[in-house]
């Protein structure tokens, strides 16, 4: 079970990657659909006998994380007729790297933490990291709002990975606030969309720069 | 005692404070609006006096309330010494309130009018709240009200560019002087474990003593306008209307003597250091500023910086003070004191009556520049002898009260002189009557220069020939009343001068003694001497002049004198301030001249800016501002930058917190 988890886990931070790496949004998009499909399913292998109320959580975790919000935003990208291209800041190879180096740092960082015995040798800690930095990664270096909200769902996994270190511990109260914050993020950004492409019949963020002082 | 003098003020100050309001409820530029803000500010500030004079008379009163915030309770005080100083206060905001009946009529200035009584009227009992505090909160909250409603008073006219940076500088400068003070009351709750301003023995040996005297030395002498603090005083006073300027000058200024003087009476002993340092404040500002006086052309910034000049006298007075109870010499010490104080009420009186005529001068003129008047005595016969009066008492000479408390003062100098062992302490109060000889001619100067340049000769231009009239009846009142009060003093000073000894008393609390009472006796005799003097020296000149007739002379060829041939302003001025050119730092530009006569065109000119504001806090500042217009780079206005400065912050955070 164990190595199934940590199989599901590294499939995640691979994700990660791939959301950095690629030049299509749809790929980006896809890439945050699967990662949000592999950190679903974790909590089913990670806890040893998984409860009724988990399995439910699951389910509607991975809905939401895979089908609902990647769908949306595939409408969103049919609707808005833009280019199917990320448009990064940074380059795709440096940004690849640096998560690479990003992804080992969190690597030692979790080594060094004072965890609990029993999480002290899984990959959680470091993935879950590595994934949040995954997130800000793209919510920082790329210049359309749709790769921003991606950066904003991977942002989210990582959370949602991180949490299930607590779920024993406070088990519904994390995950229903994980998923309102994602709700909330995506209506936020959403709204945001809409009023750019109104105003300014773009949806690159890069124009938002005429709102300052 | 009951608390009654309290409970009179607190009527009269809450009279004061909505005198404004009901004119809120009516039309602007209503007769009724100013009737009614001036009846009920008239009657609350009598009352006021009233309580005043009550509380002179009598022993102190306190009240406590209880209060939610930290500090558990409102003190009120009330001893001769906040007595001494509302007086003050309530006359010269009653007869400016008079005088704004005409000056500032509603039917004139339907836009403002109504806003500035509000104002005027919450200034007035906001001051009266700071001389009543008994603890640091109502002391600040006192402070705040008059700092905010001077700054809607500076900039009654809402409409002119230069009201609004007068009331910026002022506003950006009063809330310095809080933070200062904020941090003062905190190092002197620190000091004495109390909020209380009342006499502390452990505040003499506290090591927080002095980092708290040069807290209040810099925030009380911000709002004094001591040189170099004294940024704010000529725009505002030049800006505001008349009647405001005299507010700020006669008692707004005097909140910052005020506080000094309060803090002083905590003392339980006086180091020589603080006396010394007082009076080289003293000296500073009053010559500076009466020499930056004399370099000015409008009238209302000539009469500001000499406020600047007699808050230098009045802290010479204190500081002669301290350095007598350093050098445990009651003697000097009450008289300084006492000439020090009652210079606070002089210069209320005399500084008001100029304003009071200047601004009489500019609602008939339109214009404030002394070189574009002229000849105006002709036709402003009463407002011409009340600038006359008080330019007399401004410069500190008999018969008038300027003289009384400088005369004082100069005691206090002469006899620190006459005590062979005193030391630094005796040097310092005895530099004092020179300064104050030299501040006093270098005063006749600019006021011969401001009274002949706007009175004398013939005028200079559209704005003196325009169709002049004397002051209204409202204007002319008030202005009557202030002479006549200078002229009391002066000419009574004994009364004037018993009772700033008893405020002085209230300052020394026990360490007061009989001392020096000789000296006040001895005044009484002084004016009239004076008087008599002056008469001999009259009748002797006009036995000796002799019998004139109209002839024509030998005229230099100059027959045909028009006004262009006057002295101005600044060429009354020029040698003095030639001289004193370091100080003042003057703006020429001179033409360079081809021939004889300046080609079309050529004109020379020449300014005065303000030395600590216009040379050197201005320009640092700007440089400041383009130093730090290099972080605008910061402000990018994308997402993603904001968003790194988050990860970076984050991160940044958590290596600092591994590292522990």
């Amino acid at each position: 079970m164990r190595e199934a988890a940590s199989a599901v886990l590294i499939l995640a931070v691979t994700m990660n990657f791939l959301a950095l790496g690629t030049s299509n949004l749809k790929a980006c998009i896809r890439a945050a659909a699967l990662q949000g499909l592999f950190v679903s399913a974790f909590p089913l292998l990670f806890t040893p006998a998984p409860s009724l109320r988990l399995l439910g959580l699951v389910i509607v975790a991975g809905t939401v994380k895979a089908f609902v919000i990647p769908g949306m935003l595939y409408r969103a990208l049919r609707e808005v007729h833009i280019k199917h291209e990320v448009e990064p800041y940074l380059g795709l190879v440096p940004s690849v790297l640096l998560l690479a180096v990003g992804t080992g740092a969190t690597t030692l960082f979790a080594s060094r933490l004072p965890l609990l015995p029993a999480h002290r040798d899984l990959l959680v800690v470091p993935v879950a990291l590595s994934t949040l930095f995954a997130g800000f990664l793209l919510l920082t270096t790329r210049r359309k709002a749709i790769s921003q909200v991606t950066g904003y769902l991977i942002l989210e996994n990582g959370i949602f990975v991180f949490a299930q270190l607590l779920h024993e511990a406070m088990p519904a109260l994390v995950e229903v606030g994980v998923l309102l914050d994602l709700l909330v993020g995506i209506f936020v950004m959403g709204i945001v969309m809409n009023h750019i492409q109104r105003e300014f019949g773009s949806l690159d963020t890069g124009l938002l720069s005429e709102l300052r002082d | 005692m009951t608390p009654t003098t309290l409970e009179l003020l607190a009527v009269a100050s809450a009279l004061v404070a909505f005198s404004g309001l009901p004119g809120l409820l009516l039309p602007a530029g209503s007769r009724a609006v100013q009737r009614v803000a001036t009846w009920c500010h008239v009657l609350g500030c009598a009352l006021g006096v009233s309580a005043a004079a009550l509380a002179l008379a009598g022993s102190p009163a306190t009240a406590r309330f209880a209060w939610p915030l930290p500090s558990g309770a409102l003190t009120f005080a009330l001893d001769r010494l906040s007595a001494f100083f509302l007086v003050p206060v309530f006359v010269v905001s009653g007869l400016g309130s008079v005088y704004g009946e005409g000056y500032w009529a509603e039917a004139h200035h339907p836009k403002n009018g109504r806003k500035l009584r509000c104002f005027y009227g919450l200034a007035t009992a906001g001051l009266a709240l700071v001389m009543v505090a008994g603890d640091a909160w109502s002391f600040l909250v006192g402070w705040e009200i008059v700092s905010l409603a001077a700054f809607f008073l500076v900039t009654t006219d809402q409409d002119d560019a230069a009201a609004l940076r007068a009331g910026w500088i002022y506003l950006v400068s009063a809330h310095a002087g809080t933070l200062i003070l904020f941090a003062m009351f905190a190092l002197l709750r620190d000091a004495t474990g109390a909020w209380l301003l009342a006499p502390s023995v452990a505040l003499g040996s506290s090591p927080l003593l002095r980092p708290i005297l040069l807290l209040a030395l810099a925030g009380f002498g911000l709002k004094a306008g001591v040189i170099p603090l004294h940024i704010w005083i000529p725009d505002a006073h030049a800006a505001a209307p008349s009647h405001v300027s005299a507010l700020l000058s006669g008692v707004v200024l005097k909140m910052g003597i005020y506080g000094l003087v309060r803090v002083l009476s905590m003392l339980p002993a006086y180091p020589t250091w603080l006396g010394l340092a007082l009076v080289a404040l003293g000296i500073t500002s009053g010559v500076l500023g009466v020499i930056l006086a004399l370099a000015q052309h409008d009238l209302k910034r000539l009469l500001a910086y000499h406020s600047i000049e007699n808050i230098g006298i009045i802290l010479i007075g204190l500081g002669v003070g301290v350095l007598g109870m350093a050098q445990h010499r009651l003697d000097w010490a009450v008289l300084g004191f006492a000439g020090g104080l009652l210079h606070v009420w002089n210069h209320a009186a005399f500084k008001s009556l100029l304003f009071y005529s200047a601004g009489a001068v500019i609602h008939e003129t339109g214009t404030r520049e002394i070189d574009a008047l002229g000849g105006l005595f002709r036709r402003m016969r009463f407002t011409g002898a009340a600038f006359l009066v008080g330019a007399v008492a401004i410069c500190g000479l008999p018969p008038l009260n300027g003289f009384v408390s400088e005369w004082l003062i100069s005691l206090a100098s002469f006899r620190a002189l006459t005590n062979a062992s005193g030391g630094v302490a005796m040097l310092g109060a005895a530099a004092a009557a020179p300064a104050l000889a030299l501040i006093g001619a270098l005063a006749v100067a600019c006021f011969v220069k401001a009274f002949s340049a706007v009175f004398l000769g013939t005028p200079r231009g559209p704005h003196a020939t325009r169709d002049v009239a004397d002051a209204s009846r409202s204007m002319r009142f008030s202005m009557g009343a202030l002479a006549l009060s200078c002229a009391v003093i002066g000419l009574w000073p004994n009364g004037a001068a018993s009772v700033s000894r008893r405020a002085a008393d209230a300052l020394l609390g026990t360490n007061a003694g009989p001392a020096a009472s000789a000296d006040l006796r001895a005044l009484g005799g002084m004016p009239l001497f004076l008087l008599a003097l002056i008469a001999v020296a009259g009748v002797a000149g006009m036995a000796l002049m002799r019998p004139t007739a109209l002839t024509t002379t030998w005229d230099c060829g100059y027959g045909s004198g028009g006004p262009r041939i006057q002295y101005t302003a600044s060429s009354f001025a020029q040698m003095l301030v030639r001289l004193f050119r370091w100080a003042v730092l003057p703006d020429e530009h001179r033409p360079r001249l081809k021939g004889p006569f300046p080609a079309a065109g050529q004109r020379f000119e020449s300014h005065a800016p303000d030395p600590a504001l216009d040379r050197a806090l201005l320009p640092v500042f700007a440089r400041g501002r383009s130093l730090l217009g290099l972080l605008h780079v910061i402000q990018a206005g994308r997402i993603q930058a904001y968003l790194l400065y988050i990860v970076v912050t984050l991160v940044v955070l958590l290596a600092w917190s591994w590292s522990w």
